[in-house]
């Protein structure tokens, strides 16, 4: 009985989703514009990174004018006293509309503030809107590869093998550039002396942590990108200008991309992450520092392109299924955070934590060979 | 839905839909979507009374790549058949037997759903403090997180408003402003800049925005000459027909209407499931709240409840028969648990924990909570400081919702122009003393290893004054009570009672501050044993009697040095207390509660509550503090 109690509970399944390290998988990216445009590719195309897929015209930004408070009519009286009609296209300074009185004595004019269009004259408001003319937004590829698939109108979809890792959070958008280490290991932390502006428009690999001057000293040294395995919230906060309320970033306009690999903290990188950086290094890569933790969870990523067209092996994606013995995990919460180990066993039965609630358990041996009970909500799979 | 004087409002025409009268049921399923997981409950009737049954959940499949919510639907309903041996769904699995057969099925199917977001809305009016208050009130009654609150005098100029609109993408918009007769300049105006703006609805590219007029019937026609080609115009009876006078409930049912038709049926698998369900689909907080009305109704108190979650926290009063509800769309214990952070301070949050802690190292632990938002504390020293981010959640969430439960009062109209209308809102009616149960829901609540916890979590966050019972969830099931009530009010109750709402105890708080260790009120306990307990309470403790659910017991409480427990200062209470897990507990700790400056002597206060109440193990506990 207890020889199948202990079959049982190596092999029982816990899904505990990790972050993503995996050392060769087809990368698919889809890009689409946020309002309908014209499509630049064809299936079959190779692209580069900056290559231009999609563009289109966004409409202006309205600008609404008091007219006939100005002119000192009654809003229903505005439409007579209109030089422009609706549809008229229109630059900054020249008169929409006037009133003149008095044989030309008592004159007034409403000048349109922008270059742009008029949209609409309200005779219920008495007010003007004029829209500015459309601009036009461009997306790029990101990611070297060949066009699968063309989404009419919108945009298109882009396939490459890459060695791929996603970080636990970032800030900053889409770029590219070179990786280039400044540390050797990945328990070393990036100080502000290694940056230099060698590393301009480079993406850099840290170990387990930037200081806050390494921060300012990157964003004076032009640098792309930074790979690191930890950073102080606080540091972050300063850095950013802001307090990060919600994990919702990508927008942030800093000049560089920061991805943080582990979490919060004095963080060693993980070793496979930073082995695998370190095989591409001088490599161009691309990296997107964008996070989402709620619905529709996006993690920051490093996207390391590969020219051939190997296909994904087995081994990448047997892990997806679950937690099993053997299973590499690293523990995501204290008393043991940051630790690595494997999965020894999943006890069936609930056991008492120390705060006395009663959880699911999964028994690790950690890298120094001790071994450890923690709740299995506090692990995540390291997805190889 | 409200609570009317003449009884709890059901829903009619949802009652004649149903497959068989709800007399004749014998089982009832029902689910909610969650963002991340579906919940399922089952219900059935056993020896002549609702129960609660079994649950299932399934993580929610809304998102790619499944993007179809009925799959995590069935999953979570497969649960409940593998753990029940009843069949509740179709061979096919493309649906739920409906009505039980005597072998398979269920009699009544409904379900809530706050996956993908939820119902998110953007509410505006003419002015902040009147219609564009009522607008904001009547969406967030009907479940929804709204965005923003625009209003002619909210100090934006035009440009920033549009800018501000452009860059939104919520699922209907309500446009309030103006009394019936009144001048429409205004709410055009504000037309005028939601139309230039054009903004774009979240589902369904190339779908027109829904927008609901409830301002001015005087401008309907002008409106709807305005909105008619570019976006889906819904007119309803204005909220705001005087200015002393505040009717949200067609807003509330237009809004219901168009969140199934515009929302709902664009969401990957909804209009799939809207088939399986007998009632139209609710949003989980508008059923939430439903249940909370039915905690004030069945129990005849004014109520103030709250759901602590990952992301957000709602509230909600019934006071005097009028429901409120707030939502903290930033305030919660994961995924917002730094908003928590940024919106309370370090020090707000160091000031609920008995030791010392880094700051640093603080800040990193609820980051780290941020980003790996499952994670549960392993270690009381963990436990205790997301209690103590609770506390803060709580106590914001009350503050925003004070702002939202407001009573307008003494408006008097001088001209028909913005400028000369004068107007005042009274401060909050909130006021704790004329709350008597305060209920809770949430995970962390739930979960809480001893009921103890929630119960002080909710007393230091809310800090009820005289005699205040406390509820909370055991299972969470409260939304799935909550849309079962408009058809089915007595099976949701039965269940509420026996299986849901889990009775903490009752605290007794009375208001006013005194010395350290002086003498403010005296307590005479009858217990239901026929013992009697005679207690002198001094200012700045906390004392526990055991009083177990079900129990009664006579209290008589005679506060002194300007105390109030009620019925004024200095003045004595006698009534009936009832019991809980917790039992009762005896708060002289003062009102408004006021911890010691000095953080020392703070902690060392906290401490002493802390094993006063037996709050977490004493062992664990006393280790920790000479750690």
């Amino acid at each position: 009985m207890s020889q199948q109690r202990e079959k049982l509970s190596k092999e029982a399944h816990a899904y505990t989703p990790g972050l993503k390290i995996k050392e060769l998988m087809t990368v698919r990216k889809v890009r689409i514009l946020p309002i309908p445009g014209d499509v630049l590719v064809e299936k079959g195309d190779a692209v580069d990174f900056d290559t231009i897929v999609a563009r289109t015209m966004v409409p202006g930004d309205p600008h609404i004018v008091e007219a006939s408070n100005f002119l000192g009519l009654q809003p229903d009286e505005l439409p007579k006293y209109m030089v422009k009609k609706t549809g008229d296209v229109i630059e900054k300074d020249e008169i929409m509309a006037q009133y003149i009185a008095f044989w030309g004595l008592l004159k007034r004019f409403v000048k349109s503030p922008i270059n742009g269009m008029i949209e609409n004259v309200s005779s219920l408001s008495g007010r003007i809107t004029i829209r500015e003319h459309p601009t036009p937004i461009e997306i790029k590829a990101y990611i070297p590869g060949e066009i699968v698939e063309i989404i009419p109108n919108e945009g298109a979809v882009i396939e490459v093998n890459a060695t791929f890792l996603q970080g636990i959070f970032g800030i900053g958008g889409e770029r590219h550039g070179k990786l280039t280490f400044v540390v050797d290991s990945p328990q070393e932390a990036i100080t502000e002396q290694m940056i230099t502006s060698e590393h301009k428009g480079k993406i850099i690999v840290g170990g387990s942590f930037i200081t806050l001057e390494a921060l300012k000293r990157a964003i004076e040294n032009g640098i792309t990108g930074i790979v690191i395995g930890g950073i102080n919230a606080a540091d972050l906060n300063d850095f950013l200008g802001y307090k990060i309320g919600v994990a919702i970033t990508g927008e942030e306009e800093i000049g560089t991309s920061l991805i943080v690999t582990e979490g919060f903290g004095k963080m060693r990188m993980s070793q496979r992450t930073f082995e695998y950086l370190r095989a591409y290094d001088g490599k161009e890569v691309a990296i997107n520092g964008a996070t989402q933790i709620r619905a529709g969870v996006m993690r920051p990523e490093v996207i390391i392109p590969h020219e051939d067209r190997r296909k994904e092996t087995s081994k990448t994606i047997e892990l997806v299924g679950g937690m099993r013995h053997g299973t590499p995990i690293r523990i995501i919460r204290e008393p043991y955070f940051g630790r690595f180990g494997t999965v020894v066993s999943l006890p069936i039965e609930l056991q008492k934590a120390e705060t006395e609630s009663l959880v699911r358990v999964v028994e690790v041996e950690l890298e120094d060979g001790g071994r450890v009970m923690v709740p299995r909500a506090n692990v995540e799979i390291i997805e190889e | 839905m409200s609570i009317a004087k003449s009884g709890w409002i059901e829903d009619k025409e949802a009652i004649s839909r149903l497959r068989i009268s709800t007399g004749k049921m014998r089982y009832i399923l029902a689910t909610d979507v969650g963002s991340t997981t579906t919940k399922a409950r089952f219900f059935s009737r056993t020896t002549g009374e609702w129960r609660y049954v079994v649950s299932g959940e399934a993580p929610s499949t809304v998102e790619a790549p499944y993007e179809d919510v009925t799959m995590g639907v069935r999953n979570a309903v497969r649960e409940v058949e593998e753990l029940t041996g009843h069949q509740i769904l179709n061979e096919e699995g493309t649906g739920i037997y409906v009505p039980f057969d005597d072998e398979k099925g269920v009699d009544l199917y409904c379900t809530t759903s706050s996956a993908g977001g939820g119902l998110q809305m953007t509410v505006a009016g003419n002015v902040s403090t009147m219609t564009a208050e009522s607008a904001n009130r009547a969406a967030l009654g009907a479940g929804a997180i709204v965005m923003d609150v625009m209003a002619t005098d909210d100090g934006r100029p035009d440009y920033a408003k549009i800018n501000r609109l452009r860059s939104l993408r919520p699922d209907m918009f309500v446009l309030a402003g103006g009394t019936d007769g009144g001048t429409v300049k205004l709410v055009i105006e504000m037309a005028e800049v939601i139309k230039a703006a054009k903004p774009k609805p979240r589902f369904g590219r190339g779908y027109k925005m829904p927008l609901i007029f409830a301002g001015n019937k005087n401008a309907r026609s002008d409106i709807k000459s305005f909105f008619s080609d570019e976006f889906d115009l819904t007119i309803v009876d204005n909220l705001r027909p005087t200015l002393d006078r505040e009717v949200i409930e067609p807003t509330r049912r237009a809004v219901h209407e168009l969140f199934m038709e515009h929302v709902m049926s664009h969401a990957p698998g909804y209009q799939r499931l809207a088939k399986w369900t007998d009632l139209d689909i609710m949003p989980t907080p508008a059923a939430e709240g439903l249940a909370m009305q039915l905690i004030a109704y069945i129990n005849k108190a004014n109520v103030l409840g709250v759901g602590l979650g990952g992301a957000t926290t709602n509230v909600y009063s019934i006071y005097e028969e009028r429901f409120v509800r707030s939502v903290s769309a930033n305030l919660g214990m994961s995924y917002s648990i730094c908003n928590v952070l940024k919106e309370s301070s370090v020090e707000n949050i160091k000031r609920w924990i008995p030791f010392e802690l880094n700051d640093l190292e603080l800040e990193n632990r609820l980051y780290n909570k941020m980003i790996r938002p499952t994670t549960i504390p392993q270690t009381l020293e963990e436990l205790i400081v997301e209690h103590a981010v609770a506390r803060e959640a709580l106590r914001l969430g009350l503050e925003h919702h004070k702002t939202i439960a407001t009573r307008l009062k003494g408006v008097k109209v001088v001209d028909r122009d913005l400028a000369d209308i004068q107007y005042e809102v009274e401060e909050t009616y909130i006021k704790m003393i004329n709350f008597h149960i305060i209920a809770g829901t949430g995970g962390l609540l739930s979960h809480a290893p001893r009921r103890a916890q929630p119960f002080m979590i909710l007393t230091d966050a809310f800090q009820p004054e005289g005699v205040t019972k406390l509820f909370q969830d055991s299972v969470f099931m409260m939304p799935h009570l909550g849309v079962l009530s408009t058809v089915y009010k007595d099976a949701a109750w039965s269940v509420f009672d026996k299986d849901c709402l889990v009775r903490l105890g009752t605290v007794i708080a009375p208001v006013g501050s005194a010395r350290e260790g002086e003498s403010i009120m005296d307590v005479a306990l009858e217990m239901p044993d026929g013992s009697n307990i005679n207690m002198e309470m001094k200012f700045g403790e906390i004392k526990r009697i055991m009083l177990s659910e079900g129990e009664e017991a006579m209290v008589e409480v005679s506060p002194h040095k300007g105390f109030d427990i009620g019925p004024g200062p200095n003045k004595p209470l006698k009534t009936v207390i009832t019991g809980g897990s917790v039992g009762v507990v005896i708060d002289t700790r003062g009102r408004p509660l006021t911890l010691p400056d000095e953080s020392q002597e703070r902690q060392k206060k906290i401490f002493e509550w802390i094993n006063s109440i037996s709050l977490y193990p004493e062992d664990q506990m006393t280790r920790l503090m000479e750690k």
